[in-house]
């Protein structure tokens, strides 16, 4: 009996450590830019020229321009706003697992938005993800990220959006269950995956790489949906911008891996798509990634968008097992390819082919080429089952867009084109089920 | 709610008369010389002749000039369906021309003499072309071919029965002699008009009933052609326009700072209800209106639901009804035996023609021309010049051929639209309606909601109740028709079945859905109610297990022609022959019958349904028959086209009211058959010597019930609501 | 300035370089053969030939054209498939409303163009694309079969 309890014992202790171990480990993770050589310095320390702030080129203008851009490079708007509304003034849902959360009017309503906001309050909510009153912030509000933002810069953000004109309205409650809905319970996420730290370059890395790193890491978020989530929903920096998601969208491995990643990518192909949302021959950037284009990336200085390229290309490669070799070149006629897909091919040739063309070269501009393209070799096809639903840019841009299937088709047939699509363009053909359309589209 | 109305036209109060009472009036001298005639529609309303062009009468169909040139002016506008060939043949038969001699002209708004007689406005629509005009247009050409034999015959001092005419010649074989009618031109405009011309045998004819090439098709093929969008004027500006999203809105603030720096961009006009950019070409327009920010006021409609809208059919469809038909005591008759009820929701529909809404005008404060292709050019002045306060007088409409009506250019919002913009701008303008505006701005098929009941006994229907719920279009189109609470085209296919059921009870009930605006869609009344009917009948056949055709030929021992037509079909189709069996899937095959539009129909279509839901249109069988054909070929493409237009609707067809606005906006969400959708399709025309019927729209609606009751056949599935749900006909799924 | 080869003929036009071909074509060089359907390349109205492909000139931005041949309606004719295509339109009565057969015709030809004895998968491949809402889709079907045959 004894020998029992104290077996039981041990073994109770056994897990427990095991439990911390485990927990150690997923808390304990390597910083955002510990994969590169060098020890990082705080920015009072480090002699280069200011990899923080406003590009040079702004260096002398005034305090809101130099507001605006930070705002932008931060994309606050694009989560800020809803569909069609007035920018800024929140309500944008969010359909997480959990339950839908609305983003915040930020604009300088005292009421509905953050006109009583002091800059304390501000930089506390910014890098702490703590509101005013203490109410803790969802983490979906990337203050993970931001945290390592300066205080100069935060402030500037925050003097941009008291600049604008406040807009009154109410943002509604969020919709989650229990236990998601116990804010407290933020607090201990925020002790343990939020560092609280401000960016800290690395003296023996360039000054352009130390400007890439914050734009990339503080400014762009981009580790937010292009990295992994452990199972506390923090980014998971040792499977660094290996992959994630967004919205229901893949965000695909941006790592240096050259089958998996976007090794094989040139630095132009890399500005280009940064810059234009598109690179010939690589992809054109749809859903959230498009979004970021348009209302934050395409804003950036050029010379602020090769020090992302020139830190991106130095985040070390590591190999997504789910995403293959892209395919080369697909057939031109139409009776090559793939042949168990009627209903795809059918629809296909309806919808698809007069932009896309038979050989997925693209018929009438280059960002409707689809061969070469990430999401088409995604054996998944969500993102292509996305674009399916939700189209590709907008009508009002002047460009050719690709417009949203999703009111007249249905689960089967979205999931039929894209199985099609992946089968003709990609590597390998997916098998995307209607249910997980169906799904894709309640998010949407 | 609806601005843009147009004052409708004061339809006289014999608006159902009758052919008997037209008369012909005198011909009188064209300008340049040559012969006008005219035909008088309604007795007591005579045309009087019009002074304004140096004393030529125009109330004419038929022009001689000197020079030989004939032309026909022709009252019903073409859209596609063929009807100008008809109608130069209908008078080329009786001149003795040959269409290749014949020049045609749209007709100028006027409704007294280009007025259809069915309608007794001018109005090309409901497959009445061909009713309306048959005899007319023939009195036409007969009476302008006598008198240009009374012309030679009086220059030859002959008898005129002695004369003979061909190919636009007189002869008078006797004497050896001939003279073309460009030479008699003048002498036979001096000639009384025969009060009785006489109208060949059909026996004789060598025009009718022949697969005759059409007119207007050389054009067509080469971009030639030119329809209303097609226009282009010295000096013209384009432009574009976004009326409020939500029906009946308004626009509350523009600002157009971003618009001024579009290339191109040269005003905006900004009315109560809309906005439009002007620009130099589309694009600056289009660019323009996207760089607008507009505020609007949506008003009461702004929460306006599809299902809501449904629901609320559904309530009313519980109210009293007015008695549309009654034959017997079927309220009695449904009170105990073998009783059965279903009922079915249609859905809202676009028209989408291919020809997206345009029109071009040029204002000039007392007088404003417009050129625009319209199926109603009367309404379309009466409206353009009520929006701008001038007469009807004072605006000119020039009227092109059509791409594509379906019913959508009997209305002239669009036109209205146009001249309220033209009025605030330099000069002419062309303004064209992206298709998202043309979707979404568009006058669509009501929904209808449609109750019926039915006894069977001894293997018959006995009683039959159909009670249709849905809103009056006509009373607001053509007001005087709307009688005693009765919309006759509410309930067209409803009433006067061809079935002989022995009690008849059908009722109207009208609800208004005042938050979308509707309009008559290719099929009309028939559309709905010949769905409902049909798919009833052949649910009851299914019930009592006796076969669907055989069920329908026991209830047409009155309508010999019906009968015709199903037999056929059933023959064609191979009825009696078992289907194959599908590779995969399920294998359904159904029929319908229609009598309408003068015309009767039946047809056979096959289906299958895979376990997917995904259903195929296999094979069509379609059987007309139509009376006195004018044109086999035409009808034979009608049918073709309005099946097709048809399967459309019935696999794909949804319009979805959200937040009272319009869901769909263009071909990708608003979905229209393709080519890699069709069926084979087959057509068989029944030759007869009746009275021509309409072809336009039959197609359209018989097609609809006979695929449905294919899909039934396959799946056993019931669908209430249209278009065919087939998450609903996944193997398994429950309904 | 803009330099297009529109029909056998040198064009310059003075219009912004994301302009669709079709508003050019129609508006600023006044040929308006070429219809405007849908703006979003579903429904091929404004098919033209562009170095002899078929493609939608409503969503072809007219500075990516450069020195590519541009063919529209207007002069299909005198090129030998697109004069059997529309022979064969007219010899069977295709045209109904006839807005959509610019397209239809230009799709036909292209198809015909490379495929000279095309089957009915190769119909809807090239033709499923181009929408007529008359319906005439039965007798495009013979009408490029029948064209095939006038060899
Ligand atoms: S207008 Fe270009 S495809 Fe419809
Ligand atoms: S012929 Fe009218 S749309 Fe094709």
């Amino acid at each position: 009996m004894r020998r029992l309890t104290l077996w039981i014992g041990g073994i109770i202790v056994a897990v427990g450590v095991a439990v911390l171990g485990v927990f150690g480990w997923i808390v304990g993770q390597p910083g955002p830019t510990a994969f590169a050589k060098g020890s990082p310095v705080d920015l009072a320390q480090y002699k280069g020229p200011s990899p923080v702030g406003v590009p040079t080129e702004l260096a002398g203008a005034d305090p809101l321009t130099r507001g605006k851009y930070l705002t932008e490079a931060a994309d606050c708007e694009a989560c800020h706003t809803i569909k069609g509304g007035t920018p800024f003034a929140g309500g944008r849902a969010f359909k997480l697992p959990f339950g839908t959360l609305y983003t915040p009017n930020i604009t300088p309503d005292p009421e509905t938005g953050i006109g009583k906001w002091s800059d304390a309050d501000f930089l506390k909510a910014v890098h702490k993800g703590i509101a005013p009153g203490g109410t803790r912030l969802y983490p979906a509000f990337p203050y993970a990220s931001y945290t390592m933002l300066t205080d100069e810069d935060v402030l500037a953000i925050k003097a941009y959006l008291f600049s604008l004109p406040p807009v009154k309205q109410e943002t509604p409650p969020n919709t989650f269950s229990f236990p998601y809905n116990q804010r407290w319970l933020m607090a201990f996420w925020g002790a343990f995956f939020n560092s609280d730290k401000r960016f800290r370059p690395i003296p023996e890395q360039s000054p352009q790489w130390n400007r890439g790193a914050y734009l990339v890491e503080a400014l762009a978020h981009c580790g937010e949906c292009h990295s992994p989530r452990n199972l506390m929903q923090a980014m998971n920096t040792r499977q660094k911008f290996a992959g994630g998601e967004a919205e229901g969208w893949t965000a695909y491995n941006i790592t240096q891996d050259r089958v998996s990643g976007i090794g094989t990518w040139s630095a132009e192909d890399l500005a280009g798509y940064l810059a234009r949302g598109h690179a010939l021959g690589r992809g054109t950037a749809s859903g959230p990634m498009r979004e970021a284009v348009e209302l934050s990336l395409s804003k950036l200085s050029p010379r602020d968008i090769t020090a992302m390229v020139a830190y991106l290309q130095t985040v070390p490669a590591i190999r997504s097992s789910q995403l293959p070799e892209m395919a080369g070149p697909a057939p031109a006629a139409h009776k090559q390819g793939p042949a168990d897909n009627p209903m795809g091919k059918r629809l296909f040739e309806g919808n698809c082919v007069s932009c896309h063309a038979w050989n997925g070269q693209g018929a009438l501009v280059e960002e409707a080429q689809l061969t070469g393209n990430r999401a088409v070799n995604d054996v998944t096809a969500t993102n292509v089952a996305q674009m399916i639903l939700s189209g590709v840019g907008t009508s009002t841009s002047g460009r050719p867009y690709m417009p949203s299937f999703a009111a007249a088709y249905t689960d089967r047939e979205v999931a039929s084109v894209a199985n099609y699509v992946t089968a003709r363009f990609g590597s390998k053909p997916s098998s995307i089920t209607p249910e997980e359309v169906g799904k894709l589209r309640a998010q949407n | 709610m609806l601005h843009d109305r147009p004052d409708p036209s004061p339809a006289s109060e014999d608006a159902r008369h009758g052919l008997s009472r037209r008369s012909l009036l005198g011909a009188g001298v064209a300008i340049g010389g040559g012969l006008l005639l005219g035909v008088e529609l309604i007795g007591g309303r005579s045309a009087q002749a019009k002074d304004t062009e140096g004393g030529a009468r125009f109330n004419a169909f038929v022009r001689v000039g000197r020079d030989g040139a004939i032309t026909l002016i022709m009252p019903a506008v073409e859209m596609g369906q063929g009807t100008y060939t008809m109608q130069a043949t209908l008078i080329a038969e009786e001149l003795d021309v040959d269409l290749a001699q014949v020049q045609v002209e749209h007709a100028p708004p006027d409704q007294k003499d280009y007025g259809n007689p069915i309608f007794v406005a001018q109005i090309t629509g409901g497959s009445t072309s061909t009713m309306g005009w048959y005899l007319p247009l023939r009195t036409a050409g007969a009476t302008a071919r006598a008198m240009l034999v009374g012309a030679a015959a009086a220059g030859w001092h002959v008898d005129p029965a002695s004369l003979r005419t061909e190919n636009g010649v007189v002869h008078d074989d006797a004497n050896g002699r001939s003279a073309p009618y460009g030479a008699l031109a003048d002498r036979a405009a001096t000639i009384p008009a025969p009060r009785e011309p006489v109208l060949k045998d059909p026996k004789a004819f060598r025009l009718i009933g022949k697969p005759l090439k059409r007119i207007d098709t050389p054009d067509k093929v080469n971009g030639k052609v030119q329809y209303g969008i097609d226009v282009m004027l010295p000096g013209m500006k384009f432009a574009t326009l976004a009326a409020c999203p939500v029906f009946g809105g308004k626009v509350a603030h523009v600002d157009d700072t971003q618009a001024k720096t579009v290339p191109g961009f040269r005003q905006v006009v900004v009315l109560d209800d809309l906005v439009a950019v002007v620009g130099d070409h589309m694009w600056a327009a289009k660019q323009g209106l996207a760089a607008l920010a507009i505020e609007w006021d949506y008003g009461a409609n702004a929460n306006v639901m599809q299902e809501d809208l449904y629901a609320a059919q559904a309530r009313a469809a519980d109210g009293a009804g007015v008695t549309a038909q009654k034959v017997g005591d079927a309220p009695g008759h449904l009170k105990d035996g073998a009783t059965y009820e279903q009922e079915f929701e249609l859905p809202y529909l676009a028209h989408a023609p291919m020809e997206p809404i345009n029109g071009t005008a040029h204002f000039k404060g007392d007088a404003c021309e417009i050129w625009v292709g319209t199926q109603a050019p009367g309404m379309a002045q009466a409206g353009a010049a009520a929006a701008l306060g001038l007469k009807p007088e004072q605006v000119t409409i020039n009227n092109h051929l059509i791409g594509g009506g379906f019913g959508r250019r009997l209305e002239v919002d669009g036109v209205i639209k146009v001249a309220r913009i033209a009025q605030h701008v330099e000069g002419p303008v062309k303004i064209v309606w992206t298709r998202e505006e043309d979707i979404q701005q568009e006058y669509f098929r009501p929904i209808y909601h449609d109750r019926l009941r039915a006894r069977v006994e001894n293997g018959r229907i006995t009683a039959w109740h159909h009670r249709v719920t849905g809103p009056s279009i006509i009373a607001r189109w053509l007001p005087p028709a709307f009688q005693k609470g009765i919309d006759p085209d509410a309930v067209d296919g409803a009433v006067n079945q061809p079935y002989d059921f022995d009690n008849i009870l059908v009722e109207y009930i009208r609800h208004e859905t005042p938050q979308v605006p509707v309009a008559f869609w290719r099929g009309v009344g028939p559309n709905s109610n010949v769905f409902s009917a049909e798919r009833f009948i052949s649910h009851i056949a299914h019930q009592v297990g006796v076969d669907p055709v055989e069920f329908r030929r026991g209830m047409l021992k009155k309508s010999p022609r019906a009968l015709g037509v199903l037999n056929l079909a059933a023959e064609k189709a191979g009825w009696d022959t078992p289907l194959a069996t599908p590779e995969s899937g399920r294998a359904g095959r159904g029929v319908a019958l229609l009598a309408g539009f003068g015309s009767f129909l039946a047809c056979v279509a096959e289906v299958v349904v895979p376990d997917d839901g995904d259903v195929q249109i296999k094979r069509i069988v379609c059987t007309a028959d139509v009376g006195q054909m004018v044109n086999p070929d035409t009808l034979t493409a009608q049918i073709q086209g309005g099946t097709i237009f048809g399967m459309s609707a019935i696999l794909h067809g949804e319009i979805t009211i959200d937040h009272g606005r319009v869901l769909q906006s263009n071909f990708h969400d608003y979905r229209v058959l393709r080519i890699d959708e069709m069926p084979t399709i087959e057509t068989y025309l029944v030759p007869s010597t009746e009275k021509p019927g309409g072809i336009g729209e039959p197609g359209t609606v018989v097609v609809q019930p006979a695929i449905a009751n294919a899909v039934f056949n396959a799946t056993g599935v019931q669908l209430k609501r249209m278009p065919i749900n087939r998450a609903l006909l996944v193997k398994g799924a429950k309904a | 300035m803009i330099q297009l080869t529109i029909n056998g003929e040198q064009r310059s036009v003075d219009v912004p370089p994301d302009m669709p071909l079709l508003w050019v074509l129609r508006d600023v060089i006044g040929l308006t053969g070429t219809k405007f359907g849908c703006g979003i390349a579903q429904c091929g109205a404004c098919t033209v030939h562009v170095e002899g492909a078929a493609l939608r000139s409503c969503q072809l931005p007219v500075g990516s054209v450069g020195d590519r041949k541009i063919t529209t309606i207007e002069a299909i004719g005198e090129t030998a498939v697109g004069a059997k295509i529309q022979k064969a339109w007219l010899d069977l009565e295709v045209v109904q409303c006839g807005y959509c057969q610019s397209g239809q015709i230009m799709s036909a030809a292209a198809l015909l163009a490379s495929n000279p004895s095309p089957d009915d998968a190769d119909i809807d491949a090239a033709m499923a694309g181009n929408i007529c809402r008359c319906g005439t889709y039965v007798r495009i079907r013979e009408g490029i079969k029948h064209a095939a045959r006038s060899a």
